[in-house]
């Protein structure tokens, strides 16, 4: 037993290493990537935070108006940010809304080019689907470590976790999507003579919106599961309460948090379950 | 017709599925079958040697059961099967083009211009309108928004939907859906048609419906159309000539009444044999050679079908003429003796 405890494979070390590579090395990137992030981040925070709190609420139930044609949804929507106002979670719910947005917008902005790609080359979908797994069952915890070694503390790290999190729903969905088009539809297609172009804008991408937009659904939901993990890195959200009551064991606070987010949870995804067609 | 251009040639076409397709062509030269070559090879062959010229105007049909390779050698024309050996050439207008060794570009051109398809499972986009999927391939060329709207309007009323073209193609029943795809090929203005089995997931009805209707916008078309049938009977009602294929090899290639008269082998004999023999004979083919002197006032001309003639039998027997001089008489027995034989 003893040569096999004796020539303990560097993991450790390798890690250790292959990250301060990295941080010396690809500083620029980090450094741009942050900025970028930041910029978003507080794009999107201005935009919720600077209107009066009951104008935003206005909005946003206008919008789902306009997305439903009914007044069900809506009003539960209305009623739940009233419940958040009532509360006082209001500054912690745009901070968290604000991490599920931009969470939003790098996930479909990477995950549906990078599934288009992969339905279209099997092997890249081979290589990728290790990848894939293992960002999404190795403990967030653990790549929290390396965000804040990257990134320090804040909002920027909590949406890299989030995004690292979240990224392969939007990926496996829309490779689903793009490769389970009809073989009769592509074919038509290619007899009337489309470019791979046409193809993927008439035809593929069409076929697949369905699974794209529950890429979309999953990718909120998710991204909103990680309010807490993200609030352990210095992001503002419904996550600091939760986190702060862990801390000082307070039950009563604990659960005022939590039912904040469940509210929130169960708000996107009514607002965001619109039959397409 | 003989002096027609050509503008469809199979040159001895061979088809393999599979990853090394030369491997099966050796065995298939040696005149195996396909259950042969897979078991040896691994490879699975489509279409073995096939040539055939198609004539600007005609109807052409690939003709045999399900495995004989007919699909796969009309899609070949538009190159959405690879060929493993020999060339399919298709006119562009001016010079025969090689679809099976030309550049990208030049295949989208053909197909985007001289090519159309309709499909047996329609083929159509159910997110679109009906309009939307009848204007498809004037989209892909790039044809304008306005110019496209006008060719889809005519087209529709060409097939009778000019009421439903802001449906979606679900709303539609099977037999309107194929129309839509009649439609959509017909509205490329591309002169050669490829027509995959397109009335076979049609009831027996529409289906017949279809094929008249197919028949007479052809009359004013004149398209070249290659038609993919396992159907006989549908085969002899639209084909101006009939391929018939057995295992992925042509076993007979000829018109109707040739193929009905003279099969050239039990599998083609065994087809014949079930289909009904009054689509397809003439006076020819019933009429006693004339011993002299005329049998009736009455004349009919050679090429005749066989249906028209029957009512006319019973006010006795008839004259055949060929170009106005009497070539023999037709009567009740004549037809029954040729019937029967």
């Amino acid at each position: 037993m003893n040569w096999l405890t004796d020539n303990k494979i560097p993991v450790d070390d390798v890690a250790e290493a292959v990250f301060g590579w990295l941080q010396i090395n690809a500083a620029w990137f980090f450094d741009g990537l942050a900025v970028a992030m930041e910029w978003l981040i507080e794009a999107v925070l201005w935009l919720l935070q600077t209107p009066h709190p009951l104008i935003v609420v206005a909005i946003l139930t206008a919008a789902v108006w306009a997305l439903h044609r009914s007044w069900k949804v809506p009003a539960f929507v209305a009623v739940g940010f009233l419940f958040i106002l009532n509360q006082g979670y209001w500054e912690e719910t745009t901070e968290s809304l604000t991490l599920v947005l931009a969470a939003c917008v790098v996930c479909m902005g990477l995950g549906v080019p990078i599934g288009i790609a992969a339905a279209h080359r099997p092997r890249l979908y081979a290589w990728l689907r290790p990848v894939l797994d293992l960002m999404q069952t190795l403990p967030t915890f653990v790549y929290l470590i390396p965000a804040i070694v990257f990134f320090g503390i804040g909002m920027v790290p909590g949406l890299i976790a989030t995004v690292i999190f979240v990224v392969p729903a939007p990926i496996r969905l829309t490779h689903l999507g793009i490769a389970s088009t009809p073989t009769a539809l592509v074919e038509a297609a290619d007899a009337f003579g489309a470019t791979p172009r046409q193809k993927l804008w008439k035809v593929e991408l069409p076929s697949a919106l369905p699974q794209i937009m529950a890429g979309l659904n999953q990718t909120i939901m998710l991204s909103l599961s990680m309010v807490v993990i993200a609030a352990l890195v210095g992001a503002d959200g419904l996550g600091v309460p939760v986190v702060r009551a862990l801390n000082r064991v307070d039950t009563g606070l604990g659960f005022e948090a939590g039912l904040i987010i469940v509210v929130v949870a169960i708000m996107l995804d009514r607002a965001l379950r619109v039959d397409l067609k | 017709m003989s002096e027609r251009n050509t503008v469809v040639a199979f040159d001895n076409v061979s088809i393999v599925f599979g990853d090394d397709p030369q491997k099966a062509l050796p065995l298939a030269d040696d005149g195996q079958q396909r259950g042969e070559i897979q078991e040896t090879t691994g490879q699975v062959l489509g279409v073995h040697d096939a040539s055939i010229d198609v004539k600007a105007g005609e109807i052409l049909v690939l003709m045999g059961l399900s495995g004989s390779g007919k699909s796969t050698l009309l899609r070949a024309v538009n190159g959405l099967n690879p060929v493993a050996r020999g060339s399919v050439r298709v006119s562009d207008g001016e010079s025969m083009i090689d679809v099976t060794t030309c550049d990208a570009k030049t295949l989208r051109d053909l197909r985007q211009r001289r090519v159309a398809m309709v499909f047996q499972q329609f083929g159509l986009l159910p997110w679109r309108s009906v309009a939307e999927n009848v204007g498809l391939g004037l989209e892909l060329a790039g044809e304008p928004a306005a110019k496209r709207r006008e060719i889809v309007t005519r087209q529709l009323e060409l097939v009778g939907l000019d009421a439903w073209a802001d449906h979606r193609v679900a709303e539609l029943s099977g037999g309107m859906q194929q129309r839509v795809g009649l439609a959509r090929a017909f509205a490329t203005d591309a002169p050669i048609l490829l027509m995959d089995e397109p009335f076979s997931a049609l009831d027996p009805l529409i289906r017949s419906r279809l094929q008249d209707e197919l028949l007479e916008l052809q009359r004013d078309l004149q398209r070249t159309i290659i038609f993919v049938s396992h159907d006989l009977d549908e085969a002899f009602k639209i084909g101006n000539r009939i391929a018939i294929m057995e295992g992925g090899r042509i076993v007979q290639l000829g018109t109707p009444r040739e193929i009905f008269s003279n099969p050239a082998s039990e599998y083609v004999a065994d087809f014949v044999a079930n289909m009904n023999p009054l689509g397809v004979l003439t006076a020819r083919d019933v009429m006693k050679p004339a011993a002299g002197g005329s049998a009736s006032e009455e004349t009919i001309d050679v090429e005749t079908p066989i249906r028209d003639i029957l009512p006319l039998l019973r006010n006795g027997p008839l004259t055949v003429t060929e170009d106005g001089a009497p070539l023999g008489s037709v009567s009740a027995e004549s037809v029954v003796a040729r019937l029967s034989a």
